[in-house]
C-alpha cells in the first residue's frame, strides 16, 4: 500500500503541472478568440484572469501533496 | 482517553468534555449554529437577489458597473473567503474561538446591513457598485472566519465517540442559511408584489438581518470559551504564529494538503452541484419558472437536512471515510443520469401538445424616438400538465441606418404536478449526497490539528476547498455549458458542465481512498 501511496505521488505532480498547463493554455485560446471576434471580451478575460491567479496556487498545492506522497510522508496515514 | 496509534491524528479532547451533558451541549450547538445559520442567511440572499441588486446597482450599459457586478457576485463571494480563514483562523488561534466568531458574526451582519441601505446606482452613480463590492469582501471575509470557529467550538465541547453527531448540528446551517433565505426572500415577493419588490422590497431581507445578528449576538455573548482552548490558554501552550505554524511545518502542511486533495476539494463541489447547480440547471437551461424551482428547492432541501445528522452519527460508529467517499462515489456515477432525468422533465420536445389551448399574442409599442418594439407572446400546454411561455421582443429602430438589436426570446417552463415532484426527488437524491459528504467534514477536519491551531490550519483546506472548488462550480460549469454551443449544435451539451464536479470528485476520491485513515479516529491527548 505504501508502495502505491508513493508510486501515485507522481502523478499528483503531474497532475498538477498538466492542470496549470493547460489552463494557461485555455485561457490564451479563448482570450484570443474574444478578441479576434469581438465577443464577450471583458467576461472572458475577467474569467480567466480570476481562475489563473486562484488556481495555480492550488495546483502548485497539489504538486507539493504529490511530492510528499513520493518522499513517503502519507505512509504511516492508514488506508 | 486512549492514546491514538496513528501518529499524524492531533485531536486533543478532554474529559471535562465528556462531562458536560448532553443538555448542556445542545445549547452550545444551538447557540452556536443560530450564527452561523445566520451567517449563511446573510451571505446567500445576496446570490439569490444577484439579478434585482444589478438591476439597482449595476446597470449593463456602464463597463466599469458590469465588471464590479461580475466581480462581486464571482470573486468576492467565493474567492475572498480563504483570506478571511487565514485572518479569523489566526485571531482564534491566538485569543481565542469564542471572541473570533462573535467579530464575524458582526461584521457579516453590518454588511449585509448595510447592503441593504445603499442608494442605487440612479443616486450616487458609480459609488453604488462600489460600496455593493467592498460590503461584499466584508461579507466574504466574514464568511471565511465562522466557519472554522463554530465547527472548532463545538468539537472542543463534544465528546469524542459522539463528535461526528454534535458537529453535524452545525453542518446544518449552510442547507438551512440558504432555506431561510429562500423562505424569506418568497414571502416578501408575495407580500408586496413583483414590482414593489423589485423596486425597494428587496431591501427587506437584508435589513431584516440585523434584528437576526443582534439576537444571535446576545446567545453567543453568554457562552463560555471552548474548554480545551481555555485550558491550553491557560497553561500557556497557545501558538505565537498560528500561520507559520500551520503552513511552514512540513508536520501540519502535509496535513493542511491531505485535507484539502483527500475530502474537502471532492466535498465542495458535490455540494455545489446538489444545491447551487441543480438551480442554475433548473432555472437557466430548462427555464423553470422562478418561483416553482425555489418552492421545489425548499421541500428537497428540508425533506434531506435530517440525513446530515444520521450521516454525522454514522460516521461516529463506521469512521468518517466511508461515508465521505462513498457520497463522493454515488455523486460521480450517477450525476449524468439523474441530470438526463430532470432534462427530460423541462424538455417541451419531449411532451405532446394540446394544439387546442395554444395562444399567440402580439402587441407593439412605440417609444419617443419612434422605435418600435414588436411583443409576440405564444402560450403552449402539453399533455401532461406542464406549460410554456415564450415571450419574443423584436425591435425595429426609427433610424435605419443603425444596425437592428437582436431579437430578445424568454420562455418560462411550468412542470407539471408530477413533473413537480419528480424534480423535487431527483434534487433530494443530489442532497442525500451532499449530507454525506458534508455531514461528517466539521469532525473529520477538526480531527486532523492540534488545538493549538486548528482554528487556522481546519479554516483553510475548508474554504479553498468549499469556496473556490465548490463555490465557482455553477460558474464553470455554465461557462462549459456555453463553450459547448456551436453553429453545429446551438443548444449546445446541457450535461457538459457536469464533468467539472465528475473530474474534481474522482480525483479527491481516488487521493482519498489511497491516503485518508480508514478507521475510527481516536481521540489523543496532547
Amino acid at each position: 500500500m505504501n508502495a502505491l501511496k508513493r508510486l501515485s505521488g507522481f502523478l499528483w505532480i503531474a497532475l498538477g503541472a498538466i492542470a496549470i498547463y493547460l489552463m494557461a493554455k485555455q485561457a490564451g485560446i479563448e482570450i484570443a478568440n474574444a478578441i479576434k471576434n469581438n465577443k464577450a471580451v471583458l467576461d472572458t478575460k475577467m474569467f480567466w484572469y480570476i481562475i489563473i491567479p486562484i488556481f495555480t496556487p492550488i495546483m502548485l498545492g497539489l504538486c507539493l501533496f504529490g511530492w510528499y506522497a513520493w518522499k513517503g510522508e502519507y505512509d504511516r496515514v492508514e488506508g | 482517553m486512549a492514546k491514538s496509534s496513528t501518529p499524524v491524528v492531533a485531536g486533543s479532547f478532554i474529559s471535562e468534555s465528556d462531562s458536560m451533558g448532553t443538555q448542556g451541549l445542545m445549547k452550545v450547538i444551538m447557540a452556536s449554529s443560530v450564527g452561523t445559520l445566520i451567517e449563511w442567511y446573510d451571505f446567500y440572499i445576496y446570490g439569490a437577489m444577484a439579478t434585482t441588486i444589478a438591476r439597482q446597482f449595476f446597470p449593463q450599459d456602464n463597463p466599469t458597473a458590469a465588471f464590479l457586478a461580475a466581480l462581486a457576485t464571482f470573486a468576492a463571494g467565493f474567492v475572498v473567503r480563504p483570506f478571511g480563514a487565514l485572518v479569523f483562523g489566526r485571531i482564534g488561534d491566538l485569543i481565542g474561538r469564542k471572541y473570533t466568531f462573535l467579530l464575524t458574526l458582526l461584521l457579516m451582519g453590518g454588511s449585509t446591513f448595510a447592503i441593504g441601505l445603499i442608494p442605487g446606482y440612479a443616486k450616487i452613480g458609480i459609488w453604488a457598485p462600489i460600496l455593493i463590492l467592498m460590503l461584499r469582501f466584508v461579507q466574504g471575509l466574514a464568511l471565511g472566519g465562522e466557519y472554522g470557529g463554530a465547527a472548532t467550538y463545538v468539537a472542543e465541547h463534544a465528546p469524542a465517540n459522539r463528535r461526528g453527531y454534535f458537529t453535524s448540528y452545525i453542518q446544518t446551517t449552510a442547507t438551512l442559511g440558504f432555506f431561510l433565505s429562500l423562505g424569506v426572500i418568497l414571502t416578501t415577493r408575495q407580500t408586496l408584489g413583483v414590482e414593489a419588490f423589485n423596486d425597494w422590497g428587496w431591501r427587506i431581507p437584508f435589513i431584516v438581518s440585523i434584528f437576526l445578528i443582534a439576537i444571535s449576538v446576545y446567545i453567543r455573548l453568554r457562552m463560555a470559551e471552548s474548554p480545551l482552548f481555555a485550558k491550553i490558554k491557560k497553561e500557556g501552550k497557545t501558538s505565537s504564529n498560528p500561520l507559520k505554524e500551520s503552513f511552514a511545518q512540513k508536520s501540519n502542511l502535509r496535513m493542511v494538503l491531505l485535507a484539502l486533495f483527500a475530502a474537502v476539494m471532492g466535498q465542495g463541489v458535490v455540494w455545489y452541484t446538489g444545491q447551487f447547480y441543480a438551480q442554475t440547471f433548473i432555472e437557466r437551461t430548462l427555464s423553470v419558472e422562478f418561483e416553482q424551482v425555489r418552492y421545489l428547492l425548499c421541500i428537497a432541501i428540508l425533506l434531506g437536512t435530517p440525513f446530515f445528522l444520521v450521516f454525522g452519527a454514522w460516521s461516529d460508529k463506521i469512521g468518517r471515510k466511508t461515508i465521505m467517499l462513498g457520497g463522493m462515489l454515488l455523486a460521480i456515477l450517477t450525476y449524468r443520469p439523474i441530470y438526463k432525468a430532470m432534462y427530460s422533465l423541462g424538455d417541451p420536445k419531449t411532451k405532446v401538445e394540446i394544439a387546442e389551448r395554444a395562444s399567440t399574442s402580439a402587441a407593439v409599442a412605440v417609444n419617443a424616438a419612434g422605435d418600435s418594439t414588436r411583443t409576440t407572446t405564444t402560450v403552449k400546454a402539453f399533455t401532461d400538465g406542464s406549460s410554456m411561455k415564450t415571450v419574443k421582443k423584436e425591435t425595429v429602430l426609427a433610424d435605419k441606418s443603425k444596425p437592428a438589436p437582436k431579437a430578445e426570446t424568454t420562455k418560462t417552463f411550468w412542470l407539471s404536478s408530477n413533473g413537480f415532484w419528480m424534480m423535487v426527488f431527483f434534487v433530494f437524491i443530489q442532497i442525500i449526497y451532499v449530507t454525506m459528504v458534508y455531514g461528517p467534514i466539521a469532525a473529520f477536519l477538526v480531527e486532523l490539528f492540534p488545538t493549538r491551531i486548528r482554528y487556522t490550519s481546519m479554516s483553510l483546506p475548508y474554504h479553498i476547498g468549499n469556496g473556490i472548488f465548490g463555490g465557482l462550480t455553477p460558474f464553470i460549469a455554465t461557462r462549459l455549458f456555453d463553450a459547448s454551443k456551436t453553429t453545429e449544435n446551438p443548444a449546445g451539451d446541457p450535461y457538459v458542465g457536469l464533468w467539472y464536479p465528475i473530474l474534481i470528485a474522482g480525483v479527491c476520491f481516488i487521493i482519498g481512498l489511497l491516503y485518508l485513515p480508514s478507521k475510527k479516529q481516536e481521540a489523543v491527548v496532547e
